[in-house]
């Protein structure tokens, strides 16, 4: 077996040195009722690089890669370009083999890369300081009204129907089995809720998204004002961090916690998973924070240095009274995010926010031209949403059949019956006026039919 | 410390004498900013006007902008201030840092698998949801369970959903049971996520042989218990003998029995942690199936389940129908799911890389991984017990456990020794930690380490713990590292005065 370096005669001189002749002597803690005598059964056996590159191959052309079709795809997962450097970067061993940074001195590499995402990061939301990443930006978004809860001691969060579905259903499941209390506004379509009626003495947070899942952005700064006047938290989360380029910062509208999905920046789609969640606050917040934080510091001859640091918040140190119970999180995809945005730099970022929204100025232009089609967006990013005149899955999935991957359907996400009809299109510089044009075309014909 | 030293601010051109040999001294981005400059070529925009309602456009974000061969050159010289099991036998304990196959890496990013959106529609995706029932199948069958989840991020985003799949289950009894028992070896993880779903920690004693105290145990057991949280083998690297006695204490009470799979890698393929009477149990990918740590993730945790939690396993989760996948991914298909842990179906790259590692072992391969990864541990056990002390007794599993009693005395500490091993190449051992051991020194060498390696590995420690005897030698210990790209780093200081990002 190629990743095995012991022979035979290593293991026979092994087990001398020990004391015993064979290995089983080593499992004789193991209960005899639960030995397994040999391999398992039912299962095959070790096969060659070939074998295996030929199966998972053959798996891979079952799917209809995005990069091979008109793609429409986002609802919370988007398709950008990627320097090639970036990910020739990652598979370097140094990064991609080593640990979380618990030797600092043999880990500044990473270190100094997630002081940088850090700094990244808290630039782009326009906060103070920022995390060395969450999971994604759902588990983000729990974190970030657990952390609320905890820092105004109250318990009650508002979650906007602007919130993507799955990221409300991931802090439902949460608040009902963590016990807060939580109150879900049905989805907002046109971006016509008052979230600040809803606020109460008792609330702890508002969770708003922007663009929200709908595609609309949102000027939050009276939002910000109203939660603070009440003393609750306002908790801004961002699904598309592009948008980040063009659109004013969640720390400048006035947001207490930035909650954002960093996939769009050096990492692909990869069907899910892994991504990076980014994770903001203001200064006076950080010892409630969850997650790891790298902080600079110097080492015995002075030199400026990086460690982990405030750990007295993890569970590690602070076992049942952490802030999280998260230990692992997402160094690798937070080094592919932060090696991506050097390359962008400030002018890059920008350039590539406005490409994105201008293709889509561009798209919804032409897709609005369609009978049965509906823009229902004012203000929009680089997603926005149709109102066809029939149900949105069922000709998602005849447009597939033709490989035209043409959005997401609203149903997808929620089972809400006014969101039948919805069809979620996200473009991106990825995005050709082929593409476009194809998917009008497309739709001209269904929505005719 | 001494802070008066070196300047702690930009490495000038002058001060890039400091470079020295291979190692290169690297000022961060935002002191390499140029404006003016790009690492990419974009297309130009359409001039078309902006529609984001009343918001003005942005203007000032501050981030740095370098070239490309800048950045490349950037990240390189960061790499090289890491250790990584490409460069040295890394024998952190609990981590299980083996080799990570560059053939999961090639297989991860075929654009079938890499280039697939979580949303498209289902039968777009057939080839990737085969994945995940292949990679189900194999850990179901190695495990000996009835359900899996693979929605879970990493291990403790595991330990979540498994707790509460638990907590579920006892609602749907109508029962609420507020205490979870977990030995105080335990790692952190554990206790925090008990806590998390507010349950009440209940702290069990280890005995004399460094196993869980079964009669301390089972005297905590009553009609408030909702489960045990127990990892095994244990995190002295041992194998908790009485398991089976202790299950079924555990479910005579009516409470479950969760088994962190953190040490899975000691196990697989030769014990089905079914037949131990676990009831849930995460599997951490990035350890047992040698997806790579990355420098602290993105892991992945799946979790197996028991007949008994099978029902309420989280969504989204693969269904086959006349040979069609899909994945059920709303509540109201799934009445008894405690619903969604995550916003997509898990960490699908990861799957591909666990499948890839899997296939490549096979049953065979993967009895063997068991076997070796037990019989290298044993072999350092043996080789290093006459000159370190050991807690306890027998053969251990796939981690050898060193005490500091062998340190008494001598003014040097089992961080000097770890320090002093960084001097030589070595990443160090997990230390402190299980908390039960005075000043412990955890190492796991896993199976993918030769013998060579570790008999050199052992020879260096040896010469440390002898050389840590003689007072002559303190300066070996008490300043080391003396080699490595910084020096000891002031802790202290960072937790005093957090400087959590860089300002002009």
């Amino acid at each position: 077996m190629r990743y095995l370096p012991l022979t035979a005669q290593d293991r026979s001189a092994m087990l001398e040195k020990i004391g015993t002749t064979s290995v089983d002597d080593l499992f004789a803690d193991v209960p005899a009722s639960a030995w397994l005598k040999g391999p398992i059964a039912n299962l095959p056996n070790h096969k060659s690089e070939m074998e295996v590159e030929r199966t998972l191959t053959a798996l891979a052309h079952k799917n209809i890669a995005a990069g091979s079709v008109p793609f429409f795809c986002g609802a919370g997962a988007y398709r950008h370009h990627v320097p090639a450097s970036v990910d020739q970067l990652l598979l370097r061993g140094e990064f991609l083999t080593s640990y979380t940074p618990y030797q600092p001195e043999v880990s500044q590499g990473t270190l100094q890369y997630l002081f940088e995402f850090q700094t990244q990061v808290s630039m782009l939301t326009g906060m103070p300081v920022a995390n060395a990443s969450m999971y994604d930006g759902s588990t983000g978004t729990v974190e970030a009204v657990m952390m609320a809860n905890r820092v105004t001691k109250r318990d009650g969060a508002i979650l906007s129907g602007g919130l993507h579905p799955h990221y409300r259903d991931v802090v439902k499941t949460h608040s009902e089995l963590s016990g807060f209390t939580i109150d879900c506004l049905p989805p907002s379509i046109k971006a016509t809720e008052n979230l600040i009626k809803k606020i109460t003495p008792e609330t702890s947070c508002v969770v708003v998204q922007t663009p929200d899942v709908w595609g609309n952005v949102h000027d939050v700064t009276a939002l910000a004002n109203a939660c603070h006047a009440q003393g609750a938290l306002l908790i801004v989360v961002v699904t598309e961090v592009i948008s980040l380029g063009l659109l004013p910062s969640p720390g400048s509208m006035g947001a207490d916690i930035v909650v954002c999905e960093g996939q769009s920046i050096g990492n692909g789609l990869n069907f899910g998973g892994p991504y990076v969640g980014l994770f903001a606050t203001k200064e006076e917040y950080i010892r409630q924070m969850p997650g790891r934080i790298c902080g600079q510091t110097v080492d015995a001859e002075g030199a400026r240095g990086f460690v982990l640091t405030l750990s007295t918040r993890e569970q590690h140190i602070r076992r049942e009274k952490a802030t999280s119970n998260i230990c692992t999180n997402s160094g690798l995809c937070a080094l592919a995010f932060t090696m991506h945005l050097t390359l962008l730099g400030q002018e890059g970022l920008k350039k590539l926010a406005r490409l994105n929204h201008t293709l889509a100025v561009q798209a919804v232009d032409r897709l609005a031209k369609i009978s049965g089609v509906t823009i229902l967006n004012k203000g929009f990013f680089n997603e926005f949403a149709l109102e066809l005149s029939k149900p949105a899955a069922a000709i998602v999935e005849r447009l597939a059949a033709q490989r035209i991957l043409a959005g997401v359907p609203a149903s997808r996400l929620d089972a809400a019956p006014e969101l039948r009809n919805i069809l979620l299109v996200a473009v991106t510089e990825t995005t050709t006026a082929e593409h476009i044009e194809t998917l009008a075309l497309a739709l001209e014909k269904e929505c005719a039919a | 410390m001494n802070n008066e030293g070196r300047k702690t601010t930009p490495v000038t051109a002058a001060q890039s004498a400091q470079h020295s040999g291979m190692m290169f001294e690297e000022p961060l981005i935002f002191e390499m900013d140029q404006p003016g400059r790009s690492g990419v070529d974009l297309p130009d925009v359409p001039n078309v006007p902006l529609r984001i309602g009343t918001l003005a456009p942005r203007e000032h974000i501050g981030l740095p902008n370098l070239s490309e061969p800048e950045m490349v050159r950037h990240y390189t010289r960061l790499s090289q201030k890491n250790f990584g099991i490409d460069s040295t036998f890394y024998p952190l304990g609990s981590c299980t840092m083996k080799h990570n196959p560059r053939l999961n890496e090639k297989m991860a990013r075929l654009p079938g698998f890499s280039d697939v959106h979580p949303l498209q529609p289902q039968s777009t995706v057939q080839g990737a949801i085969g994945v995940m029932k292949e990679l189900s199948h194999w850990l179901l069958t190695l495990t000996g369970m009835k359900a899996i989840t693979l929605a879970p991020a990493a291990g403790a985003h595991g330990e979540f959903c498994g707790m509460a799949a638990i907590k579920t289950a006892l609602k749907v009894r109508g029962e609420d049971r507020k205490i979870v028992l977990v030995p105080e070896s335990a790692h952190g993880t554990n206790p925090a996520t008990a806590a998390a779903l507010g349950f009440t920690v209940v702290s069990i004693p280890a005995n004399g042989r460094g196993r869980v105290d079964r009669d301390a145990l089972i005297a905590k057991l009553d009609n408030n218990v909702a489960a045990i949280m127990l990892t095994n083998p244990n995190t002295c690297g041992l194998f908790e003998n009485e398991i089976i006695e202790i299950a079924d204490a555990v479910h005579k009470a009516g409470a479950y029995f969760y088994g962190d799979g953190a040490n899975y890698n000691a196990l697989v393929g030769r014990v089905r942690p079914a037949d131990l009477g676990i009831d849930a149990m995460h599997i951490n990918l990035h350890k047992t199936f040698s997806t790579p740590h990355g420098g602290g993730g993105p892991g992945s945790g799946p979790v197996v389940f028991s007949e008994r939690l099978a029902a309420y396993v989280p969504l989204p989760y693969v269904k086959i129908e006349q040979d069609i996948l899909s994945l059920v991914e709303h509540a109201d298909d799934a009445a008894q799911s405690f619903g969604r842990l995550k916003a997509f179906h898990g960490q699908m790259g990861m799957f591909v890389r666990a499948l890839t590692y899997i296939l490549s072992h096979g049953a065979d391969g993967l009895y063997q991984v068991a076997s070796d990864a037990v019989l290298n541990a044993n072999y350092i056990l043996a080789s290093l017990k006459d000159v370190m002390s050991t807690p306890f007794e027998g053969p251990c599993m796939h981690e050898a456990l060193f005490d500091d009693r062998f340190l008494k005395d001598t003014g040097v500490t089992t961080l000097d020794i770890a320090k002093a091993l960084l001097d030589r190449g070595y990443h160090p051992m997990t230390m402190y930690f299980p908390l039960v051991v005075h000043g412990a020194f955890l190492i796991e060498p896993t199976e993918t380490e030769s013998k060579a390696t570790l008999d050199g590995f052992i020879a260096t420690l040896r010469e440390l713990a002898i050389a840590a005897k003689d007072p002559a030698n303190k300066e070996l210990f008490i300043n080391a590292p003396h080699t490595t790209p910084r020096r000891r780093l002031d802790e202290t200081r960072a937790a005093r005065q957090p400087i959590l990002r860089w300002k002009e």
